[in-house]
Order: C-alpha cells, then sequence, then structure tokens
C-alpha cells in the first residue's frame, strides 16, 4: 500500500511538471512577444516606449535563451512562486488563495447537489416500475448535458430573482446568493453522473447476485440499494473524480453569469488583461486539483470495493 | 462526456467494423438501403426531428436569407424591445434590430467556429493517436503521456490559456476549442489502431509484402476510423457550447457580430425587462446541441445494434 502511495504520489508530481510545462509553451512561447501585450495590458494606454519594453523584457528575464527562462521559472513555481499578476503587481499565488474559498464553496455545493440530485435520478429511474415516469426521468440527462451553463443561468435568474424575488441575482451573500449558481454549475456535472450511474445501475441489476438476493427474499428496495448501488457506484466514483476539474473551470463561467467574486472571475479577468502570469498559475492549479482527486478517488477505491488489489498497478478504464 | 464512449466503444466497434463483410450483399439492392434508413428514423421521431433541426441549422448556416430578409445588423430604433411577433419571431434588441434574424445569421459564424474546432481535433489528436498506436514502442510512451497532461487540465481552463496566448476572435477560439478536446480523440484513434494492428488481415498483408503505408492506408486506417468519426460528431455538441461559453465570456468575434455566445451576452443587460434576448438564442443553441448529441448516440451502437 505504501509503495502504491508513494509511486502514485511521484506520478501526479510528474503530471503537475509537465501541466507546467505545456502552460509555459503556450503562453510564454507560442504568441510573439508576451511583453508588448503585458506592457499594453500593465500599462494606462497602448504607448509602448521601446526603451520601457526592454527594460521590462529584461525584467521578465525574455531576453535570455528560451531554456534558461525555462529553467529559472520552473525553479520558482517548484517553490509556489508564479511570479506577480501583471495587472495588479500582486503575487500570483496569493492572488489564487484569496479568490480560493468562495469558488471552493460553490464547486462543493454544486458536487453535492450534483451527486444527489443526479444520483437520486438514476436510482428513483432504475428503481421504478412505471415506464412513463422512467422514460421521462432517463431523457433529463441527456438534455442537462447539451443546454449551455450561462443560458441555464440567465433563465434561472430570470425566474426566481427578477420574477418571484426569492434569491439574489448577483453577489457572494450568503447561503441565499450560493444556490442558484451552484444549482447552474450542478445541471451538467449532475447529468453526467445520473447517466453513468444510470447505465451501470442497469447493468448491476442484470447481474446474478441480484437474482440470487431476490431469491433470497430481500425486498427490492433492499436488494437495490445494498446491492445493486454499491456495485454500481464505482464507475461513477469515477466520472465525479474526473468532473471536479470541470466544475472548478465551470466556475468561470458561472462567476461571470452571477457577478460572483471568485477564482473563475479573476481568471476571466486574467484572460482579458493577457495576464500571463496569472493564467499559468490557474492552469497550473487545475491540474492540480484534478491530479489530486484522482489520486483520491483512487485510494478509495479498495475501500468500497475489496476486490480491487493496490498491489497491482495496472487496471482497465482509465484511472 | 466521452464516458459513454468509452463504455460503447467495443459495440461501436463491432458494428462500425463489420462494412467489409456486411456491405457488398447490400449493394446490388440500393433502395433497400435507403428504406432501412428511413424505417430506422420513422421508428425514432426524436432522432428525426434531430435531423430536421440540424438540416435547419446547416441551410441558416449557409443560406441565411432562406429564412430571414431582415438585417442582422440593421435596426429600426423606434421598434426597439419589442417581444416576439408575427413579424419579429424572436422580438427585437436594444437597437430595434431583429433577433430572430440576428440568430440566423449567427449560425454562421458559430457553425464554421464549431466545424473548425472539430476539425483539429479530429486531425490533430488523430494523427497524435495513429502514430502513437501505428509506430508503437516509445513513440506511443511519450505521446501518451503529453495526452495525458493534456487530459489533466480542465478543457475550459486550457482553452482560456490558449485564447490568452493567440488572442480574440472566433478562428483562434475555435482552434483553441479543438485542441483542449485532441486528447480524447487521440486516445480513441490510438486505441482503434492497436485493435485493428493485431487483426488477422493486417497480418496476412504484411506477411504478403505490403508496404508500411500502404497497410496503413488500406487496412489500418479505414477500418479504424468509424470509433474516431462517432467521436467527432459527440465532440460536435460539446464544441457548440464550448465555443458558445467563450463567445459569452467576450472573447469571440467583436460586438456586432452575431455569434450566438455573444448575442446571450448582450441580451444579459436587459434580462429584466426583455426575456426573449437571452431565452430565445439559448433554445437556439441547446436544440441544435441536443439534436447532435441524439444523432451521435444512434451512431454510437444504436444503428448497428438495430438489424
Amino acid at each position: 500500500m505504501r509503495r502504491y502511495v508513494i509511486k502514485r504520489l511521484a506520478q501526479a508530481v510528474g503530471v503537475l511538471w509537465a501541466a507546467y510545462t505545456v502552460s509555459f509553451l503556450v503562453l510564454d512561447f507560442l504568441p510573439g512577444d508576451p511583453v508588448s501585450a503585458m506592457a499594453g495590458a500593465g500599462m494606462d494606454s497602448g504607448q509602448t516606449d521601446p526603451a520601457q519594453l526592454a527594460k521590462l523584457r529584461h525584467e521578465y528575464g525574455f531576453d535570455k535563451p528560451v531554456l534558461v527562462q525555462y529553467a529559472e521559472y520552473l525553479g520558482r513555481a517548484v517553490r509556489g512562486d508564479f511570479g506577480d499578476a501583471v495587472s495588479t503587481g500582486r503575487p500570483v499565488t496569493s492572488t489564487l488563495a484569496d479568490a480560493l474559498p468562495q469558488t471552493l464553496q460553490l464547486t462543493g455545493a454544486a458536487l453535492l447537489l450534483a451527486v444527489v440530485l443526479g444520483g437520486g435520478l438514476a436510482v428513483v429511474a432504475t428503481y421504478t416500475s412505471r415506464r412513463w415516469l422512467r422514460q421521462l426521468l432517463l431523457s433529463l440527462p441527456p438534455l442537462g448535458v447539451s443546454v449551455p451553463t450561462f443560458w441555464v443561468g440567465l433563465l434561472l435568474v430570470e425566474a426566481f430573482s427578477f420574477k418571484l424575488h426569492w434569491f439574489p441575482a448577483f453577489g457572494n451573500d450568503g447561503l441565499r446568493g450560493l444556490v442558484l449558481p451552484a444549482l447552474t454549475l450542478a445541471v451538467p456535472t449532475g447529468a453526467q453522473v445520473a447517466q453513468v450511474l444510470a447505465k451501470s445501475l442497469l447493468t448491476a441489476l442484470d447481474q446474478a447476485y441480484v437474482e440470487t438476493a431476490r431469491a433470497k427474499g430481500a425486498d427490492r428496495w433492499r436488494v437495490h440499494l445494498r446491492h445493486a448501488l454499491r456495485n454500481a457506484s464505482l464507475p461513477a466514483l469515477t466520472v465525479v473524480g474526473l468532473l471536479v476539474g470541470q466544475l472548478i473551470a465551470g466556475s468561470v463561467v458561472v462567476e461571470t453569469v452571477f457577478s460572483r467574486d471568485g477564482l473563475g472571475r479573476v481568471t476571466a479577468a486574467a484572460v482579458t488583461t493577457q495576464d500571463i502570469p496569472l493564467v499559468q498559475g490557474v492552469v497550473v492549479f487545475g491540474a492540480l486539483i484534478f491530479v489530486a482527486t484522482n489520486l483520491l478517488v483512487d485510494l478509495v477505491y479498495p475501500l468500497l470495493d475489496p476486490r480491487i488489489v493496490v498491489a497491482s498497478d495496472r487496471r482497465a478504464g482509465f484511472a | 462526456m466521452s464516458q459513454s464512449l468509452v463504455d460503447d466503444q467495443a459495440e461501436a466497434a463491432l458494428g462500425l467494423g463489420r462494412p467489409v463483410g456486411d456491405g457488398s450483399p447490400a449493394e446490388p439492392g440500393r433502395p433497400a438501403g435507403i428504406r432501412r434508413v428511413l424505417r430506422f428514423l420513422i421508428r425514432r421521431p426524436g432522432l428525426l426531428l434531430s435531423a430536421v433541426v440540424l438540416v435547419l441549422v446547416v441551410l441558416a448556416a449557409f443560406w441565411p436569407d432562406l429564412f430571414t430578409s431582415q438585417d442582422p445588423l440593421k435596426g429600426v430604433p423606434s421598434q426597439n424591445f419589442r417581444g416576439p411577433s408575427g413579424s419579429h419571431w424572436f422580438g427585437t434588441d436594444e437597437l430595434g434590430r431583429d433577433v430572430f434574424s440576428r440568430v440566423v445569421h449567427g449560425a454562421q459564424l458559430s457553425l464554421k467556429a464549431t466545424l473548425i474546432a472539430v476539425l483539429v481535433a479530429f486531425v490533430v489528436g488523430g494523427l497524435l493517436g495513429v502514430v502513437a498506436g501505428f509506430v508503437g514502442r516509445w513513440v506511443d510512451d511519450v505521446l501518451m503521456r503529453f495526452v495525458d497532461v493534456l487530459l489533466s487540465i480542465p478543457a475550459l481552463f486550457l482553452s482560456l490559456a490558449l485564447v490568452t496566448a493567440l488572442g480574440y476572435g472566433t478562428v483562434k477560439v475555435a482552434v483553441a476549442v479543438g485542441i483542449a478536446s485532441v486528447a480524447s480523440f487521440a486516445r480513441v484513434a490510438r486505441a482503434e489502431v492497436l485493435r485493428v494492428r493485431q487483426a488477422v488481415f493486417v497480418e496476412a498483408s504484411r506477411s504478403c509484402g505490403a508496404r508500411w503505408y500502404s497497410v496503413l492506408g488500406r487496412h489500418v486506417l479505414p477500418n479504424a476510423a468509424g470509433p474516431v468519426i462517432v467521436l467527432a460528431t459527440l465532440d460536435f455538441g460539446s464544441s457548440i457550447l464550448a465555443v458558445s461559453a467563450l463567445s459569452f465570456l467576450g472573447y469571440g468575434a467583436p460586438p456586432p457580430a452575431p455569434e450566438w455566445g455573444t448575442l446571450i451576452s448582450d441580451g444579459r443587460n436587459y434580462l429584466a425587462n426583455a426575456w426573449w434576448l437571452t431565452a430565445l438564442p439559448g433554445l437556439a443553441i441547446a436544440a441544435t446541441v441536443l439534436a447532435a448529441n441524439r444523432i451521435a448516440r444512434a451512431l454510437d451502437g444504436e444503428w448497428a445494434r438495430q438489424r
């Protein structure tokens, strides 16, 4: 077990390093001249004085060979220093850390809603013996993955803020302000959870052990929850692990729609002002979240399903 | 999203890998094939409707004048904020422009962006996957580790980083969205190439002395293409969403252009008094994505399973 964990941690660090490298290639290397973009963003107007450009270029180390730049940046990034945000001059790390709690609240609430609503939908749809109800419920997830998130958010604001005045339309205040954004963010995620869980529940219900349990006289609901759901929840767990990164990224759209402060708003602003260090920090942070949740899911797996032996390092599927 | 595809892959591959043995007997009776398609569609009214919606969107993208004669850019200021009616199906916006006409003309930009995105993902991802699967060994390892890294960065963040680097505009947004879904294409293409490469007929052609490029072009690629094409149809829907999200955030075409996402972000300012400015263009996006996803689902297994 310990060797497995150490190995997975090493893999995670490798992925993070590679993600940093990809973001370096995309952001610092791909465009012709990041410095003039930064100068245009950081200064008031477009007047770019060549002497100042040269100074900036020296400050950021762009006058050095690419490999030297990369090594220097990487060395700093390892210590958690992603440089200063161009637009504010504050360190990237603390800018992100300040914005994070709001976004974690939002994504946490959305994840909870997605799992409860999506999972509930899948359980009820596979349990009910009413054909129309099953078809109605199973037609919702494909709908959920097809609607634009920002549109759902705006419709919710329209209905529940402007018409009914139940919830505030924007801002970060309290639990009431969290309801609509979290619901919006939960729609695509919940739909995907529901799709995967419903599918694996149907597969599980076809298995012999379900028939055995029923033959032994266990009632249907108990078989559904204790036997089928427990076995069917593993693929859904994998999907949840993959979707957490998507949720964090989705906060860019949802926080813009609801004018909430948080990581997403910071990201959107950073892209608008071409704040390269900040965008880079966000990309690496996204990869960190992805890697961390998948590591967590993999470690939780053996607890849920004792048949999974940790020692086998290559499992089927896309862990 | 690729989850369902991975699950269905075996089935889809079975169905789509079959035409070699299956297409030839159907060849003489071509009307029978058409009849079969029709029967398949009629039994699935939702699928038929999806096909109709998609055809309408494509028509709107290429010949917007078929649907509306009103100018999408010029409005009648005195007729602003009119609700949906017979003369303005989707109402008018703050400058008195006809929203239906803007949605119809916007189809061109949005569909173009989506097609570019899918094409970029298909070509780049397919190439990575085919090279990795066909060459194998360390090339496979290096390319697939790279793909793993791409997968670890949330798609929207990757697109945003690319937009930061490339700049704004419909085409740039499209490329950014396409690159963000390269990874799943590479994975599916590689898996298919690996599967086909081990087939007996590939071994046979090798042993007959065929060169590697003719094995690849004649045998491997045609038989590996099916699932990748299914993925492309699936990716079409999610690319529409991604492109419209980026243009909603303001990184798409500059203001007067009626891109679908831009239309909704414009309408957002008048949410309290003009619901149709956001609700109806969004409905157009949702209908298109829903239709594309339904068709992808039909291609992904249903069609092969029903015979």
